[in-house]
């Protein structure tokens, strides 16, 4: 028994869903349907995804020749600013939890809505806002100081427009603190009868833990980035050595914000990760106290980490023993989750639908990205690889081998609820496997160079270094093909895709009870639950002949 | 959510506290206690009429554990950002080969462990 | 069962509209907990490097408005709470006169601190605008008698001038919030039934007095040790 792709609809009388119910433009910007949000949020992400990833192309593009043949310096450090900046804040950090959270946080609780709407809208026009800043600044001359804004050089002697980028970026939290705020509350009040915490779905821990740490570390953000502006337009000294101000303390009060916030890079990921092993492998999640559990220990121990980027910053070396150890702590709950993912599938009915795809290409990467970071925990390593292609080697493992096909995983996984549509199935599968084949072949040859000892954020380079940069570059490329895939036929299949009824892949979980789309408001009536969740086991045969006798 | 309407001398004897506490700080910063013992007493003291205002005059004490605890969650972690930050200020500064405390140790560095050696500036 | 005009959509009763606002409200004050606390963490690191600049700057605040200062302000914070509670008590006029109140007390607050913020720009203490290294009342003196103004005390002002401003601003909104508050509770819209918006306007407040709370002895209490 394995997953069949779809069932075919019934004949079709025309109801009314969340899409269709009303056209007018001022219904979908002055919406307060979470469905709809989650829509718009996808087309806003997906478009920043693109800029950001122009961005890349044109900084590989630039590293096929250790000279500086197409860029100069100036727009080299403007190129890998804006792809940071884009990616971190208007990519991945609204990705799982703005679009699929969103959409499936309050039907998989069995609600209505979220706790709060407006706020809700309100999260989308700040999000639109902060990167109207940061694209007007781009379009301006860009910012070189690295996504990460060190000082002294980001607030004494860039000549960018710096201010307007922190702008930016800071109405974008504020943005993030609103779905967070929301999130939590909705989870805590809104659940629907019967819905325990350990009956709900293993995503809505992923996404509440997500929202934990979002609540808590972005507000160290904003008063961090409005710190630095208040520094580069008004010399306070805060931040100026030669005024007695220190630079690291601009890095400790970024990174507490900033390491949590690669965990919210990563969390959604996994959460999404729960969902697509457990379907396509027809069964319980291994140890779901302990996924669940662990989303909650890997938010807690993120706020203890985040010196782990400032060991050769200059801060005291009995400061960076206690953060490499907590640091290997933080890796514990991640391998939870790995090792329980891996024992789902063990006798497991696997099917390789292309959402499967994904998530196997998951466990794999994010494996490989977590493991470097161990590596990198350890004060000696680090003090060699750091500001190296390792440390990019490293967390692109995670963040595009873990999370950015976790969500495009996520994507296809629920495309048929939110559109009613169902894909090409063969180009699913084509595009998944360029993915992973280019992003292998982009990446890992960066971990070599990083070994050898290639500096980030160099435009140039010994010509040693060549063969790995045209390895990498040549990877991008595929790599760029396969995310143009997706967008062409997920696209298409809007228009020419068959229609799916409400359980297209027979999965558990309350938003596979309602229609494709689901209606307006989630459900004609409030589900009573009353059974535990991934109730996989239900279907099988000793299961039914039970059932058929009554 | 507690609907019950609770006397005003509740919320008055918690205002008369409040004052009588603020009287202390201030009389205080008149008498030196000693190095750093005047502004800790303070801001321990600034800590106290911070639970009370949040207990009584915002109801804490009488709302489900819930909100303790998202009453309570900002202040760890802002109790961890401090620490561990000031774990890294607090023990630098010293020469090398000698602990935070001025004790020497013996594991003596060869050459300076930045590459641009960096002293304050007095 | 008929539902009333003020219970939302997405809501089954008024006890779940309730609980869950004042969660929304608390899970929002966390995240100022942490937007202060960051700034009062730079704050401390910024001092323990420049132990005698700060405390020399501290000595040079006025003390007493600041101890006005935290007076009024918890002065605002009972009347709101009083407030509250004849809200929930159901008196619309003892409610508006609370409300009124709160608002006069916060105002005052604003009031002082603008004085305030006109002392120190006599005194040639605002950094950028008009700072001056040797004290105002002591220019024409021959520089034997002169006790000029260490650099880092610049640093301290800056930072007193982030973080009051930074809560003045808060405490703008919060007028604002109470004054909507008040023109809402005149019109006799909030009852015993349904009084939630005032406590949560409440909680902010108090929020706004808590910050204020730790302010006061962090930059105006460092003269001493």
């Amino acid at each position: 028994m394995t997953t069949v792709p779809y069932i075919p609809a019934p004949p079709r009388e025309k109801t009314l869903d969340y899409l269709n119910h009303d056209y007018r433009l001022s219904s979908w910007l002055l919406t307060r349907d979470h469905k709809r949000i989650a829509i718009l949020f996808m087309i806003s992400i997906t478009i920043m995804f693109f800029v950001g990833g122009i961005a890349a192309t044109l900084i590989r593009l630039s590293l096929l020749s250790p000279d500086s043949w197409l860029l100069r310096s100036e727009t080299y450090n403007k190129m890998f600013t804006i792809h940071g900046v884009i990616m971190v804040w208007f990519f991945l950090i609204p990705s799982v939890p703005n679009v699929l959270g969103n959409f499936f946080l309050p039907i998989m609780i069995g609600a209505r809505d979220l706790a709060f709407p407006r706020l809700n809208l309100a999260s989308w026009y700040l999000y639109m806002i902060g990167a109207v800043f940061t694209l007007m600044a781009l379009i301006l001359g860009g910012v070189d100081t690295g996504w990460t804004f060190y000082t002294p050089y980001s607030s004494s002697f860039s000549n960018t427009h710096v201010v307007m980028v922190v702008v930016g970026v800071f109405i974008a939290g504020f943005s993030t603190i609103m779905t967070a705020m929301n999130f939590i509350v909705t989870t805590h009040t809104m659940r629907c009868p019967g819905m325990t915490w350990f009956r709900l779905p293993l995503f809505v821990w992923g996404i509440y833990a997500t929202s934990l740490i979002q609540i808590l570390a972005t507000p160290i953000l904003a008063i961090t980035l409005a710190l630095l502006g208040v520094e580069r337009i008004w010399r306070i000294g805060i931040f100026d050595p030669s005024v007695g101000g220190d630079p690291v303390l601009f890095q400790h009060m970024f990174w507490f914000y900033s390491h949590p916030a690669v965990y919210i890079m990563i969390l959604p990921g996994m959460a999404v990760e729960s969902e697509l092993i457990t379907c396509f492998s027809r069964k319980h999640p291994f140890g779901y106290v302990f996924i669940a559990f662990s989303s909650l220990a890997i938010a807690m121990l993120s706020f203890l980490v985040w010196a782990h980027h400032m060991f050769v910053a200059g801060m005291s070396i009995y400061a960076g023993m206690t953060f490499s150890l907590l640091s290997m702590m933080v890796a514990v709950p991640s391998a939870i989750k790995v090792f329980n993912w891996t024992a789902t599938l063990y006798k497991g009915s696997v099917s390789l639908q292309t959402p499967m795809l994904y998530a196997l290409g998951f466990i794999g990467l994010f494996t490989m990205g977590g493991l470097t970071g161990v590596m990198l925990a350890t004060l000696a390593i680090d003090v060699h690889v750091h500001d190296t292609y390792f440390i990019i080697a490293h967390f692109h493992y995670i963040m595009v081998g873990g999370m950015v096909m976790a969500y495009l995983g996520g994507i296809h996984y629920w495309w048929p609820k939110m559109t009613g549509r169902m894909y090409n199935e063969w180009w699913g599968k084509l595009s998944a496997i360029i993915i992973f084949i280019g992003f292998n072949l982009t990446f890992f040859p960066q971990y070599i160079l990083g070994y050898l000892g290639m500096p980030r954020r160099y435009h140039y380079y010994p010509p040693e270094f060549q063969f790995w940069n045209v390895l990498s570059s040549a990877g991008a490329s595929i790599l760029a093909v396969g995310y143009v895939l997706p967008l062409v036929y997920l696209l298409l299949s809007l228009r020419y895709g068959k229609r799916v009824g409400p359980n297209p892949w027979r999965a558990t979980g309350l938003e596979w009870k309602t229609s494709s789309p689901p209606p307006e408001h989630n459900f004609e009536e409030i589900p009573v639950v009353t059974h535990e969740p991934y109730a996989y086991y239900l279907e099988l045969p000793e299961m039914k002949e039970e059932t058929q006798d009554e | 959510m507690s609907e019950q309407v609770h006397p005003k001398r509740l919320y008055l004897i918690n205002y008369l506290v409040l004052l009588a506490l603020l009287a202390l700080t201030v009389g205080m910063s008149y008498v030196d206690f000693g190095r750093g013992y005047n502004n800790t007493i303070a801001i321990g003291i600034g800590f106290i009429k911070a639970i009370l205002i949040m207990l009584f005059f915002m109801h804490i004490w009488y709302e489900p554990s819930l909100m303790w605890v998202f009453a309570a969650t900002g202040f760890f972690f802002l109790g961890i950002m401090l620490v561990l930050t000031m774990s890294d200020y607090l023990t630098r500064n010293h020469p090398p080969g000698m602990s935070p405390k001025g004790e020497p140790v013996f594991l003596t560095p060869d050459k300076p462990r930045n590459a641009i050696p960096y002293s304050f500036p007095k | 069962m008929s539902r009333p005009t003020y219970l939302q959509e997405q809501f089954e009763d008024m006890h779940q509209q309730t609980f869950t606002a004042t969660l929304g409200m608390w899970a929002f004050l966390t995240t100022e907990v942490l937007f202060f606390g960051a700034i009062f963490v730079a704050y401390a690191v910024c001092r323990l490097r420049w132990q005698e600049e700060f405390r020399h700057g501290s000595a040079d605040l006025q003390l007493w408005i600041g101890a006005i200062n935290t007076a009024v302000l918890l002065t605002s914070s009972l009347f709101i709470a009083l407030a509250v509670r004849s809200a929930k008590a159901g008196h619309r006029s003892m409610l508006v006169v609370n409300l009124i109140i709160t608002l006069i007390f916060g105002l005052m607050f604003l009031g002082f601190k603008g004085y305030e913020y006109s002392v120190e720009s006599d005194e040639s203490l605002v950094p950028i605008l008009n700072w001056s290294t040797i004290p105002p009342d002591e220019v024409g003196l021959p520089p034997s008698q002169q006790h000029p103004r260490p650099e880092q005390q610049k640093l301290f002002m800056s930072f007193y001038f982030f973080m009051t401003a930074l809560h003045a601003t808060h405490m703008i909104v919060g007028i604002g919030v109470i004054s909507v508050l008040t023109t809402l509770s005149w019109r006799g819209r909030y009852t015993a039934e349904h009084h939630n918006p005032i406590e949560i306007g409440a909680l902010y407040w108090h929020f706004v007095d808590i910050v204020w709370v730790f302010l006061f002895p962090a930059l105006y209490l460092l003269r001493t040790g």
